[in-house]
């Protein structure tokens, strides 16, 4: 029997297969059911982020910053646009950056709630799935009644948010959160002690400490390794070094870690969510005194014009992110008071003729936000681990250079570490545990 | 060591790249240091720097008059490049330990577009230096395997190098549009 | 002499068409961020199953609907087509979002401008995302096509005083 030859096999595994999430190729080299060699072929989404940052606008670079990683677009949102603040030297007022943070930990959920679904559903728990995409579409809606849209939403500005939260997002985020942690309960008890799924995920997928740093992981890849390494924590941005969270570690550094990592992760966002709730400082929104509800843009104008000044005279009027006529003004809680970074509200834009000046003054061809030049790095904590703009400018109304620190590009580097020597069924999961998101990783 | 500034509270180095191995090595060991990330691996082409029409005094098309950059308030202006050569490959490391971090840049010259690989020092470095040779064609010294990583092997040119324009596109399959 | 078997015919056809419309092999060519909603779209809340199109397929020999969701790079085109190849008849291709439509606002050295440059699609669906209840209007817009065909009538177009946003 030993002198029978054998060979490798060669197993191509993507760019569309199930598993890959349609954008990743592995070649894959065979003996029996072990795998003895991989090599991770990506770009298949690659975009050009980089090079259209640098064909527009500073504002207009959000956008593209939405489908970085587009299951947690607000978190980019809020990276690129402090380290823009950061090359302006400016710093967002309080309450916006209240209002990031909870964004951002909303999306941090989302994000873990994806991840978890669709790793567990690659195993066959497809229940898992369902049901958290459920609590995700709570949370949507959630971001929804806040920024207007449910996945890209373009929500931060240089300078600021778009808008208000709305009113009553207290109330509804709560609700939310209710519906969330309850469907974190049924997860946890399909998932956690289900045997089939902690076989094929404890001791898959193990990496050690030192392998981790020097691939540069980062994130909840990184803290299932046991390193206690956290951007909120080590280099504190926005108001995460007010609140009260800690930081889940793992143990071992196998999939199974990684999953009681995010699980964690989601309840502890929570919990700075709602220590944020309970902070924030007090909102724009002027209520009427006598009705007890905002007033909106639409009606503040048909008063102007019908002459009843006195009514309206040193109130501001709300704007609703939809533009249906209810929401903020008194921007200067969220967004800087600098008229030549800040967008200004859409009722000033529509109403006056200063407002319509200011935003033909920051959007126009050849004008808009022009920072010193100069460059600056500013990381945040991304959903998959540090995530990183380099901004440098050269002076003029458009970035020179944007790049981004992919979270995920390193940790798929080290794939291929990952894989060999294992079963080819444990790909599976543990390709799921990186949580692999083309947009941010191709960019 | 060329330059040295701290703009915005991020510390740079600009050094030469004869000494990038050494000075990357220093970063790593150097108790002082203990750089044990390497966080990000990119590059800058300053062939366009100051030259873009935005940047001028007045539009091209138009002769309307652009207004100077914003005074922003700022300790000191921002030293620019140290060198005039075109390419500056950029690097963040990030010390777990001493939780600080350090931004090193290495000039290249358009002529000679290489430089070492930290591949040795970090595996990181594999994957970033491979995108930095897609991206703008700097080569690097002593890399494993270093090929394209986001664009595909038929692909013509440097697609971030300033000169490349922004929508020439080289299809595999289908009509060029 | 009046082919009653015309008229059977003709009927079955109908029944085929009816058939086919509502049970929808689809194969989801997942991509980018389209994905997300695409997700959202296939889970309980929005429920494709109500429309018979709730079982993905991933293997193009056994699907008859190709979902094309997300921006297709260069790198990507030659994948696709080869997808597109594979499929067998009767076979239709749904572009989901504006990337797959006309290349949205991607509109560099790297990406396809709209996958009708490389194989044929029916049904449109732009947004960047489409909202789910925009992708179920668009589901239900290719079973009018497919039913159409089936009963020899002509495929509907958009009535173009309409303007509808999906086709």
């Amino acid at each position: 029997m030993e002198s029978l030859e054998t060979r490798d096999m060669l197993l191509n595994i993507g760019p569309s297969h199930p598993a890959m999430h349609g954008i990743v190729r592995i070649i894959a080299k065979l003996d029996g059911e072990v795998i003895r060699d991989a090599q991770v072929e990506i770009g298949y989404l690659h975009r050009g982020f980089e090079k259209m940052s640098e064909t527009v606008s500073y504002n207009g670079v959000i956008p593209y910053t939405d489908r970085l990683n587009y299951v947690s677009p607000l978190i980019n949102n809020m990276g690129y646009c402090m380290a823009v603040e950061k090359l302006l030297g400016l710093t967002a007022p309080e309450r916006c950056q209240y209002i990031r943070v909870i964004m951002s930990e909303i999306s941090r959920i989302t994000d873990h709630l994806t991840c978890v679904g669709a790793s567990a559903m690659e195993l066959g728990a497809f229940t898992v799935f369902l049901y958290m995409i459920k609590a995700r579409e709570y949370l949507w809606e959630l971001v929804e009644a806040a920024t207007g849209a449910r996945l890209t939403i373009s929500y931060c500005r240089v300078g600021g948010v778009k808008a208000d939260l709305p009113p009553g997002f207290a109330e509804k985020t709560h609700k939310a959160l209710a519906e969330t942690r309850n469907v974190l309960k049924e997860v946890d008890k399909l998932l956690t002690r289900n045997r089939i799924f902690v076989d094929r995920m404890k001791g898959t997928g193990k990496i050690s400490q030192e392998d981790a740093i020097s691939y540069g992981i980062t994130g909840p890849f990184l803290r299932g390794s046991g390193v206690n390494y956290d951007v909120r924590k080590a280099s504190p941005y926005a108001v995460y070094d007010r609140l009260q969270f800690e930081v889940p570690l793992g143990t071992v550094g196998d999939n199974l870690d990684r999953y009681y990592v995010r699980m964690e992760e989601m309840e502890q966002s929570m919990r700075i969510i709602e220590q944020c709730l309970r902070e924030i400082p007090g909102g724009p929104v002027l209520v009427d005194p006598e009705s007890g509800r905002p007033i909106s843009a639409a009606e503040m104008v048909d008063k102007g014009k019908m002459g009843r000044i006195n009514e309206i005279a040193g109130k501001t009027a709300v704007t609703d992110p939809t533009l249906q006529g209810t929401g903020e003004t008194a921007r200067d809680t969220i967004g800087v008071a600098e008229k030549r970074v800040f967008l200004p509200p859409k009722e000033d834009t529509y109403g006056n003729i200063e407002g319509l000046m200011n935003h033909f003054k920051l959007v126009m061809f050849g004008h808009g936000i022009r920072p010193p030049k100069g460059e600056v790095y500013f990381p945040v904590e991304g959903a998959n681990g540090e995530l990183g703009f380099y901004v440098v400018s050269d002076g003029s109304d458009r970035a020179y250079r944007v790049r981004v620190r992919p979270p995920c590009f390193t940790i798929m580097g080290a794939l291929p570490k990952l894989l060999v020597g294992e079963m080819i069924a444990d790909m599976v999961p543990t390709f799921g545990s990186v949580n692999m998101i083309g947009g941010e990783m191709d960019r | 060591m060329l330059a040295a500034h701290a703009w915005r509270g991020d510390e740079t180095v600009t050094v030469r790249p004869e000494s990038l191995l050494e000075a990357a090595r220093l970063l790593k060991e150097d108790p002082e240091f203990q750089m044990n990330f390497l966080m990000d691996l990119s590059a800058v082409d300053y062939q366009a720097f100051g030259k873009t029409l935005q940047g001028q005094g007045a539009h091209a098309n138009t002769g309307i008059a652009i207004r100077q950059p914003m005074n922003v308030p700022t300790d000191e202006p921002w030293p620019g490049p140290a060198t005039t050569a075109r390419f500056e490959v950029v690097y963040h490391f990030f010390s777990l330990p001493l939780k600080r971090r350090i931004r090193l840049k290495v000039p290249v010259e358009e002529s000679k577009p290489e430089v070492d690989s930290l591949v040795p020092l970090w595996a990181a470095a594999n994957w970033f230096e491979r995108e930095v040779w897609d991206m703008y064609g700097i080569r690097f010294r002593g890399h494993p395997d270093l090929k394209r990583i986001l664009m595909y092997p038929e692909f013509e040119g440097h697609p971030l190098r300033k000169d490349y324009p922004v929508n020439k596109r080289q299809p595999l399959i289908g009509p060029v549009n | 002499m009046f082919g009653s078997q015309n008229f059977l015919t003709s009927k079955l056809e109908s029944a085929i068409g009816w058939a086919r419309k509502y049970s929808i092999f689809q194969y989801p060519f997942v991509t980018a961020c389209c994905g997300m909603e695409y997700m959202a779209t296939a889970c309980s809340h929005y429920d494709v199953d109500r429309f018979g199109a709730g079982f993905p397929r991933f293997s193009p020999r056994q699907a008859d609907v190709l979902f094309v969701v997300g921006t297709i790079s260069h790198k990507m085109a030659p994948v696709l087509k080869k997808i597109y190849d594979q499929m067998t008849e009767p076979k239709w291709v749904v572009a989901f979002g504006v990337c797959t439509c006309t290349g949205g606002f991607y509109d560099n050295y790297a990406t396809l401008m709209g996958i009708d440059t490389i194989i044929p699609v029916d049904v449109y669906i732009p947004g960047c995302p489409p909202r789910p209840e925009n992708v179920l209007d668009g589901l239900i817009k290719l079973q009018d096509r497919i039913q159409a065909q089936h009963d020899g009538k002509p495929i509907p177009r958009p009535d173009p005083s309409e303007r509808a946003f999906t086709v």
